[in-house]
């Protein structure tokens, strides 16, 4: 069996790629795939605790995979309503770059 | 027979009601029929009023009629009725008498008036209230027609409100009278204190057990002659009448004239027992009154207002009252608020009708000569101003005269000065024949100096205006018969009210000295005619203008700067204190919330700094707060 680490480890790394992404691209749709990117990292992590506890006979076992087929359907969800705003946006502005979306500012 | 007498507790009612009628539905009423139904009401009151008195004549008995009772609050147990008896059946006929006449007169005065409807439904309360005044059983409802009186005084002073003037005249009016309410409640409170009770006929009749002049006993006394300072417009709280001439004239009659200011008369004879064994009380009482009477009349010499005059007069003559009372001759202070209803309701009817024939002019230098054009207007007046002057056989001749010797010859005031206080009365009562003389004169008599178009407009007032003063002019020769020198025949108006007051010690005088003292009033008031003729018509008033910059006619036309000295002391005194309060309030207490308000925004522009609107800057920040949390517990797990 793989170790549990493993997966950790490269949960952390798909965080870090989404991380840089959210942080450097300005396009919204590039903005939205790096969320995914960290929500899916965060995913894998809770997934592969699930099976770590599982595999040492916790009765919590399945905790991590109910968390993450919630995780999944918000996911769903957000990327239903975000992917509405910015069709909205775009029809308005012609771009979707979110540094020129900068109107509601102190 | 009681029964009859009982009735009479419905004339308030009727009062009420014919206000309220014109209260909600006058508007809609056309004129003069808001007039009449006020008047019916009133004239039903009289009618009821005069069974009553006919009632008591038969009896001789006084009529309780109870209403409700009010509350019941550990000792304190009132309840609301009507004490109707000799004194107080006298007072409703004058009220309902005298105000029916003006009622009558207001239908043709108002004529034409905006405030149709809305006066005479103010008329009626007040009638409503002052009959509660007099037939209360109780201070404490007799309080309620006290405020009422004053709403309703305060309410027709200011009736032409539009006018800052008469406005103000009203309000000062209202606040002067609240000194002298204040006065009413702490006499109330201490009556409690003492007698256990506010009922007034359990007060009078429990009165003569109470230690003879007694500190508690004087101080109610003196606190119900502040509260009778207030109302009756007596030193120190007089200022207030004069100004009250702000409002219509036949107001000015029946309210400031022949029935409200007389309620401090009143209240004293009412607790008569009271003030019998509080002789301390009952000298203040003379002294007040006589000052009032000697500095009133000097002030009325000296106006130029057809109605000022009055005022003053008014302010003297019920000073004559008060220092009957205060001389322990309370039927001859009524006597006198029963002749003076007449002669002085019918002298401002009669200024009314001259105003209201010159298009509202009220300075006497603009009128003169018009005893020709206005024949009724001018004899009604002459006849009422020889009456309130002192000749002999008219009303006032009989009512001062029982005055006049009353303090002379009184007990209490024998220790008090009561030669004294006769010799101010004396005085009085010459200078009141002066400025009566003066106020006919310039009114009536003499050479026109009318305005162009005012000398057009005279005419005589429709008959609904002349006949009232007919009647009155009537009243002011026949009233004081009821009131013969008791030396001479019955004093029927003695023995009338011997019945509800209790009547101070006289030192009993010679038939001879009595004959002297009626000659030498009669003597007096014609020294002053005489000296007013001899001013005006002899010397055509060079006097006058000679005398015009002497300090003596300056506080007459000043009335002796009373009102000079209480703005100075209280109204200055009252808006500079506001003035600090203002300035306190703009320049600390908003300037310091002002500057609260400035730090908001300060402190709003550092944080703004972060609400950028860069969604990418909001990632970063939030991402840093994750990994610091993250540091965090971790560090934490560590340190465990």
């Amino acid at each position: 069996m793989v170790p549990t680490e493993y997966y950790v480890g490269l949960s952390a790394i798909l965080f870090a790629l989404g991380s840089v992404g959210v942080l450097t691209r300005r396009s919204a749709i590039m903005l939205f795939l790096s969320v995914e990117l960290m929500l899916n990292a965060a995913n894998l992590a809770m997934v592969a605790f699930a099976r770590g506890w599982a595999a040492s006979g916790s009765k919590t076992a399945l905790d991590g995979q109910t968390a993450v087929f919630i995780v999944l359907a918000i996911a769903a969800a957000e990327v239903a309503v975000g992917l509405g705003i910015l069709v909205a946006i775009f029809r308005n502005r012609v771009s979707t770059n979110v540094d020129e979306l900068a109107e509601v500012r102190g | 027979m009681n029964d009859l007498v009982a009735w009479a507790s419905l004339a308030p009612l009727l009062a009420l009601v014919g206000s309220l009628i014109n209260a909600f539905f006058g508007r809609s009423l056309k004129e003069p029929a808001p007039g009449i139904i006020a008047s019916v009401a009133v004239g039903l009151g009289f009618v009821l009023s005069l069974l009553a008195f006919f009632g008591i004549a038969g009896t001789g008995e006084a009529v309780r009629v109870g209403l409700w009772d009010f509350l019941r609050a550990g000792d304190l147990e009132l309840s609301l009725g009507f004490h109707l008896d000799q004194l107080s059946v006298l007072m409703m006929l004058i009220i309902t008498g005298v105000g029916f006449l003006i009622h009558v007169y207001s239908i043709g005065y108002m004529h034409g008036d905006d405030g149709y409807s809305r006066y005479f439904a103010q008329m009626n309360l007040f009638v409503a209230s002052m009959l509660v005044l007099v037939m209360a059983d109780s201070f404490v409802f007799m309080f309620v027609g006290w405020e009422g009186v004053g709403v309703c005084s305060f309410l027709l002073i200011g009736f032409w409100y539009k006018d800052l003037a008469n406005a103000s005249a009203g309000r000062k009016a209202f606040i002067v009278n609240r000194v002298g309410d204040f006065g009413f409640l702490v006499a109330m409170f201490l009556t409690f204190k003492v007698f256990g009770t506010l009922d007034i006929q359990t007060v009078n009749a429990m009165a003569p057990t109470m230690l003879y002049g007694s500190a508690a006993l004087t101080g109610i006394g003196l606190l119900y002659l502040l509260a009778a300072t207030g109302k009756s417009a007596q030193l120190p709280l007089q200022v207030w009448l004069p100004d009250a001439m702000a409002g219509p004239t036949p107001v000015s009659a029946l309210i400031h004239a022949a029935t409200m200011v007389t309620a401090g008369v009143y209240l004293i004879a009412r607790t008569s027992a009271v003030y019998a064994v509080a002789p301390g009380a009952l000298a203040t009482v003379a002294w007040v009154g006589v000052l009032t009477a000697l500095i009133a009349a000097i002030a009325a010499v000296g106006q130029t207002d057809i109605k000022r005059v009055l005022a003053y007069s008014t302010i003297s003559q019920v000073g004559f009252m008060i220092a009957a009372v205060g001389a322990g001759a309370y039927w001859a202070g009524i006597f006198h608020v029963f002749t003076h209803a007449f002669f002085k309701g019918l002298l401002f009817l009669a200024a009314g009708s001259v105003m209201h024939a010159l298009g509202g002019e009220q300075d006497m230098r603009k009128m003169g000569g018009l005893g020709k054009r206005m024949k009724i207007t001018g004899t009604t007046a002459l006849i009422a101003t020889l009456a309130i002057a002192g000749v002999p056989f008219l009303s006032s001749f009989f009512s001062k005269d029982a005055i006049l010797a009353a303090t002379f010859t009184s007990g209490t005031l024998a220790d008090a000065g009561g030669g004294v206080l006769y010799a101010l009365l004396l005085i009085t009562a010459g200078i009141t024949a002066l400025y009566m003389f003066r106020w006919y004169y310039l009114v009536f008599a003499g050479p026109e100096r009318l305005d162009r178009g005012a000398s057009q407009r005279v005419h005589e007032s429709p008959g609904v205006m002349t006949v009232p003063l007919v009647v009155l002019a009537i009243g002011s020769v026949l009233a004081g018969y009821v009131g013969l020198p008791a030396f001479l025949t019955d004093n029927r108006i003695m023995n009338w009210l011997s019945h509800s007051t209790t009547t101070g010690e006289f030192t009993h005088l010679g038939v001879a000295t009595e004959w002297l003292m009626l000659l030498g009033a009669v003597v007096v008031a014609f020294i002053g005619l005489g000296v007013g003729y001899w001013v005006y018509v002899v010397g055509k008033g060079a006097l006058v203008k000679r005398l015009d910059n002497t300090p003596i006619a300056g506080a007459s036309r000043g009335a002796f700067g009373f009102d000079a000295l209480y703005k100075a002391v209280f109204v200055d005194t009252g808006s500079g204190a506001a003035e600090a309060v203002t300035l306190l309030d703009r320049e600390v207490v908003d300037r310091g919330f002002v500057g609260l308000g400035g730090v908001a925004p300060l402190l709003g522009g550092l944080i703004r700094r972060w609400q950028s609107g860069n969604v990418r800057a909001y990632a970063f920040a939030m991402l840093l707060g994750a990994a610091g949390l993250t540091l965090v517990a971790a560090l934490v797990g560590v340190l465990k």
